[in-house]
Formats: structure tokens, C-alpha cells, sequence
């Protein structure tokens, strides 16, 4: 299944499920990150395109790939794709 | 400050709660510190029109109460009246972000299950209806159950209303205690409420995103950045000069003054050359502190700095360290002080105390006039290449040494020392806006006092003592004093490096300062001129009595020793122990003699 690692700016999907412990997960609730949320990649860091800049119920937080590895997503598009 | 109504202030970070507190206190507020963490503490004083006062405390932003970081754990307690600092809290002003009520609602829902009177702040809500936000308050005020006020902090707008709602709530009946839905829910309800009371929604924030497509752009936006960062540098080294010089010039007058009127003497020369040295010492670093400061703060305003970090994330990720470590380190190349202290928004405990440690090996700009005299005497102004100076090079390479060595430590201390687990790299990228002179204003003037109070202390009890040691027993020079008699004793230590015994005494009140080992050199070679022609002098003599290798051992001493007591006693007061300042001393001294010692053996003989 993709994670949120494997996108790249300008795609969308839907959060799927978190692989995280109960803290982070209840940390990631807060901002927003909750299954069903979209999720819209806009930037990535130029040093080995890490980290990643994830608009999300708002606004845009950043989230080394590492760890958006565990956030899983489905329904991935492009956002020309949303729109149509 | 008991006795008054207390109100707390939360809400999300970046949602403009710092502008909030300043417009309703000014500048009657105090920082101070929650025992046992390194939290802050902000209080103030409002006062209404009719003459009402009420205390204000800002609480830490957070995203939410059920996660344990120092930060929601302080927010929480404060919040149900179990911080004894605090005492018990009369009501809550929640702050939501009018241009994001889609996370930051989320906060309110949950402090309703608090059961405390609570007033909502909708706050940039100019921002928001410049945006096509068209929001029914009144239909919000009913949904949410709690008087809700729209407000612009940084323009004072809606503060009155504000006020007035806090104080006609003090009749209503504490509101009952809700039971909080869990997160999914909660945000469900949100999107439902908000669905509700808007009439027209908000559009997207182009301007910040078009302005991120060039900031973030992995060419553009390093370009940037660099760009940024030495102009920071510049700022702080030629912008403070001139004010540097000006401070200089008044309290040498003051010694002047002070030395006619009480005569000679022991007591005038404790005055002169003891205290108003001393504080003289002190306040000579304020010019840079207060810029970079202040370029700091506006960028932090701005938004920026957000981005600095996620741009050289990566890298500090490298090294064990994350973004959140830049501002520290990059305000460490002015001065460590501010940067040890900036540590403190730094929530990885491991991480934190890593920068902390190493910030004072960044090139600080105390450093910078003793590179400058050394280099210039010892250096031959050769060219090397196209263009390049020697002096530059080797400028350069100690600039070079001054950015790597504090990388390279850190990579070391987060193998060893300070091993734990590095925290998640969560950062929010607000959108981009005018930082308000006033806000800024008000936080210079908090940096400032808190520097002068903390290193101040030391700075001016640690000059006089030295200025003792050098001075008696009175009846001959400096060398026949305590220090000189410590010189004497440290040469055979320091003699592996090629430092004499009057290197090793200039160290003793090098030791107050960096820079102050120069000003002690003319008084150990005796140089009877002052200003410029000193420095000439003392150049002119270095040159003939010191080899090329001991120079330049000194120069590589000079980029690692842990020459600056005050530094120490800041790692002290942020560490709340002697541990660290010891470990930092003694790690420091052992780099900077290794280094010196190689540096020596490998120049030794040579004639330049």
C-alpha cells in the first residue's frame, strides 16, 4: 500500500490508516492528520527531496519521509486530476 | 499580582496569541519560568477602561490536550488551577486563527469539556475577509455555545469587545462540563458548524503558495537562503559597529570622569577598571545581540525562519540534529548567548542539549576581532590563485572550522552522549505576513533585559575579579599580580603549544571576553598608546617577539577554547546545573589544546 512517502508535490490522496504509536497518532490527530483526510503534497526539501510540505486541513506542515512512511494513503491523483 | 481576575490565553501556535497578549498588556507583562521546565511563563496586567485590571497569562500554543509534550502538560494544568504559580484561573480566552477555523475550532471543542467560563478570540479576521470569508458570528456564537469576538490583534481591533465579553461572563454560570468527543468527531462537528455559518467560504492563500514556489525551490530558495544568511551576518558585524564604537567611546569617558573624581587609588581604580569596565564589557555586546535580534525576530514573524528550517532539515539530519536546530546555531555565529537561549524551543530534550552544547564552538563574532589582528600581522597579504587572498583563505578556513566542528561534535554527542531518540519532525509552514513593529518591538525589549539581567551578573562580577587578579598585590606590573604569577604557573602547560607565559596571562581576562585578550596583550607588553595606535603597536611588537607557529596555534586555540565565562554561566542557568557548564569547558579546552598543539608541531619552524 502507498504511504505518504512515496508522493510527490503536486499529488493528492486520502489517509488511509496510521502505523504509529498511540502518542503520535493521537499528536497527528491534532493537526489534522486522521483517516480520511486529504492530503495535498506541495514541496519538497532540496537536499534528497526530504522533507516533504503536506497541506491538510488547513494548513501546510512539514514531515520528513521517514516518518510519513507510516502514514498510509489510498486513492492517489494528481491534482489536475481532482479537478476534472 | 494575586487577587486579580486571571484569564489564560490559548491557542494553536501561529495563530497570532503573542499579538493578542501584547495589544492587551503592553508592556506591563514579565516572562518568567514554570519550576522544573524549560516552559515559559508570560503574565500581564490589563486594565479596562473603567479601571478594571485583570492578569493575563499566555500559555504556551498548542494543538490540543491529550498529547504530553511540556508544552500541553503546562496548557492543561494552568488551565484546571494546578499550577501553583498560577493559582486558580477564572476563564479561558480561546484563540482560533479565522483564516484556519478548521483545525483551530478543533482546540475550542475540547476546552468547553473543561467546564471554565470561555470567550472565543476569532482573531486575523482581517486577513480572513480579504480572503471572501463571510462568517455568521452570532449563528457561530450559538453553535459553539460561548461568546465569540472578532478580532485583529496587531491592529488592537475588537479588544474592547473582548474585554467586555470576558467581564459579563463573570455573572453567567460557569458553563457545564461537556464531554469531549474523540478527535474524529470532534473535527466532524467542526466541518459541520462551519458548513453551517458560512456564507461565503474563503479562498485559497495564493500569496503565501506562490511565494513558497520560490522560497522552497530547491535552487531558488538555497539561493535565498544563503543570501539571507550573510546578510544576517553583515547586519549584525557593520550595523552594530558604529554603536559598538559609540559605547566604547562613553564609557571610556566615564573611566575618565570617574578616575578625576575619586582621585587615585584603590577605590577609583575598582570603580574605573572594575566595574565600569565591567559593565562596560557587558553592554558592548548589546548593539549585535539587539540586531540579530532583531533580524531573528522578524523573520520568525514573517515565516520564514519555517522555511529556513525545512530547507536545511535534511542536512542537520545528517548530523542528529533537525531544523528546529538553525535558529539557535545561526544566532550563535553573532554571539552564543542568544543562542544557547533559543535552545529552549527545541522539544527534543536530546537534540536540544546537543545544540546547546555545541553553539558556543560557531564563530562567534567576539572571535572575529583577534582573527583579524592575527591574521593580519602573521599572514603575508599574498595572492593565492585568481583573486584570492591569502588573509581571505584564512579567514575563510576558520569561518570553515567555526560551521563544521560544531556539526561534527553534535554528530558525535548524539552517538554517545545524547543518544535518545530524535523527536518527530513535525513543523507547521504559516502562511506568510507583515511582522507588526510593535510586537517585535516588545519582544527586543525582553531579549535584551533577559540578557542583561543573566550574563550581566556574571560578566560584572567575574570582570572585577579578574581586573583584581591582575592588578594586585598593587607596586608592580601585571605581570608581578596574581595573574601574572597564574601565567607563569600555566606556561609549562600551555608551552607544548608555544604559548609563553604572557599568551598564557593575556588567557586569564581573554576569559571575560574574547576579545578582551587583545587590550590585555597591550597592557602585558606595556604599550603606552590607546585605540588605533595600541593596536598598531601591539602588532608591530607580536610580529618580531611571536613565531609564525605560535600564532597560529593561537589562532586555532582562539576557534575552539571555551574563552567566554558568560557563555558558560547561560548553559548554566538553561541546564539548571554545574554539570554542563563543567562538560562544556572541559570538552571545548581539550578540542582547542589537540587542535592547537597539531596546529604548532606543524607550523613550527616555518618562516612566512
Amino acid at each position: 500500500m502507498k504511504s505518504l512517502a512515496d508522493l510527490r508535490p503536486g499529488e493528492v490522496a486520502l489517509l488511509a490508516e496510521l502505523r504509529v504509536p498511540r502518542a503520535v497518532s493521537e499528536r497527528l490527530g491534532e493537526l489534522g492528520l486522521l483517516p480520511g483526510a486529504r492530503l495535498e503534497v506541495r514541496f519538497e526539501g532540496p537536499l534528497q527531496r526530504d522533507p516533504i510540505a503536506v497541506f491538510v486541513r488547513g494548513s501546510v506542515l512539514a514531515i520528513r519521509r521517514k516518518e510519513a512512511a507510516a502514514i498510509l494513503v489510498r486513492e492517489v491523483r494528481t491534482l489536475t486530476q481532482e479537478a476534472s | 499580582m494575586s487577587g486579580l481576575r486571571t484569564w489564560v490565553l490559548v491557542g494553536n501556535p501561529n495563530c497570532g496569541k503573542t499579538a493578542l497578549f501584547n495589544a492587551l498588556t503592553g508592556s506591563r507583562q514579565r516572562v518568567a519560568n514554570y519550576a522544573g521546565v524549560t516552559v515559559e511563563r508570560k503574565e500581564g496586567v490589563h486594565t479596562t477602561r473603567k479601571g478594571k485590571t485583570f492578569r493575563v497569562v499566555d500559555l504556551p500554543g498548542i494543538y490540543g490536550l491529550s498529547v504530553q509534550s511540556p508544552d500541553e502538560v503546562v496548557a492543561r494544568e494552568a488551565m484546571t488551577g494546578k499550577t501553583k504559580e498560577l493559582g486558580s484561573v477564572d476563564g479561558i480566552v480561546a484563540l482560533v486563527d479565522a483564516t484556519n477555523l478548521d483545525r483551530s475550532l478543533g482546540l475550542v471543542l475540547e476546552l468547553k469539556g473543561l467546564g471554565k467560563p470561555m470567550v472565543v478570540a476569532c482573531n486575523m479576521m482581517d486577513l480572513a475577509v480579504k480572503r471572501g470569508l463571510d462568517l455568521d458570528l452570532a449563528l457561530l456564537e450559538k453553535e459553539l455555545g460561548v461568546p465569540v469576538v472578532a478580532t485583529v490583534a496587531t491592529k488592537s481591533k475588537g479588544l474592547a469587545e473582548l474585554v467586555a465579553a470576558w467581564d459579563t461572563i463573570q455573572e453567567i454560570q460557569k458553563s457545564p462540563v461537556e464531554s469531549v468527543l474523540p478527535i474524529a468527531e470532534r473535527f466532524q462537528k467542526i466541518d459541520e458548524i462551519i458548513q453551517k455559518c458560512t456564507r461565503r467560504q474563503m479562498g485559497p492563500d495564493r500569496w503565501t503558495h506562490a511565494v513558497d514556489r520560490v522560497l522552497l525551490h530547491p535552487v531558488a530558495g538555497l539561493g535565498v537562503l544563503g543570501f539571507v544568511l550573510l546578510g544576517l551576518f553583515q547586519a549584525v558585524f557593520q550595523w552594530a559597529a558604529p554603536f559598538q564604537d559609540a559605547l566604547e567611546a562613553m564609557f571610556s569617558e566615564m573611566q575618565a570622569w570617574a578616575g578625576a573624581v575619586l582621585g587615585s587609588g584603590p577605590l577609583s581604580d575598582l570603580v574605573t577598571q572594575g566595574v565600569i569596565a565591567g559593565v562596560g564589557a557587558v553592554l558592548v555586546f548589546l548593539p549585535q545581540i539587539l540586531i540579530l535580534f532583531l533580524l531573528i525576530l522578524f523573520l520568525e514573524d514573517s515565516g520564514y525562519l519555517a522555511r529556513a528550517a525545512f530547507l536545511l532539515d535534511r542536512m542537520m539530519a545528517r548530523f542528529g540534529l533537525s531544523g528546529r536546530s538553525v535558529i539557535p546555531l545561526l544566532g550563535s555565529f553573532a554571539c552564543a548567548i542568544p543562542g544557547v537561549m533559543a535552545t529552549r524551543t527545541i522539544s527534543s530534550r536530546a537534540e536540544r542539549m546537543t545544540t546547546l552544547l555545541v553553539a558556543p564552538l560557531t564563530t562567534c563574532s567576539a572571535r572575529l576581532p583577534v582573527y583579524t589582528m592575527l591574521v593580519s600581522t602573521f599572514v603575508p597579504d599574498r595572492m593565492v590563485g585568481a583573486g584570492l587572498g591569502l588573509r581571505g583563505l584564512v579567514m575563510f578556513g576558520l569561518y570553515g572550522v567555526g560551521i563544521i566542528a560544531p556539526l561534527v561534535v553534535a554528530w558525535v554527542f548524539r552517538r554517545t552522549l545524547f543518544s535518545g531518540e530524535s523527536q518527530v519532525f513535525l513543523l507547521e509552514l504559516p502562511s506568510y505576513k507583515w511582522p507588526s513593529p510593535k510586537d517585535i518591538a516588545l519582544g527586543l525589549l525582553q531579549r535584551a533585559s533577559g540578557f542583561i539581567q543573566r550574563a550581566g551578573t556574571v560578566i560584572l562580577s567575574l570582570s572585577i575579579l579578574i581586573w583584581f587578579l591582575s592588578t594586585y598585590p598593587r607596586g608592580g606590573t601585571i605581570t608581578d599580580s596574581y595573574a601574572g604569577i597564574l601565567g607563569k604557573w600555566m606556561e609549562p602547560l600551555l608551552a607544548p603549544l608555544g604559548f609563553d607565559w604572557r599568551i598564557a596571562l593575556g588567557l586569564i581576562p581573554g576569559m571575560a571576553a574574547r576579545e578582551v585578550m587583545l587590550s590585555a596583550l597591550t597592557t602585558i607588553y606595556a604599550i603606552e598608546q590607546t585605540g588605533e595606535a595600541a593596536q598598531t603597536a601591539l602588532s608591530e611588537i607580536l610580529s618580531q617577539q611571536w613565531s609564525f607557529a605560535t600564532a597560529m596555534s593561537l589562532l586555532v586555540w582562539f576557534a575552539f577554547a571555551p574563552q567566554c565565562i558568560s557563555t558558560l554561566a547561560v548553559i548554566r542557568r538553561e541546564t539548571h546545573s554545574l554539570r554542563w557548564p563543567a562538560f562544556a569547558f572541559f570538552y571545548m579546552a581539550t578540542l582547542a589544546y589537540g587542535f592547537s598543539w597539531i596546529t604548532y608541531r606543524a607550523f613550527l619552524g616555518w618562516e612566512v
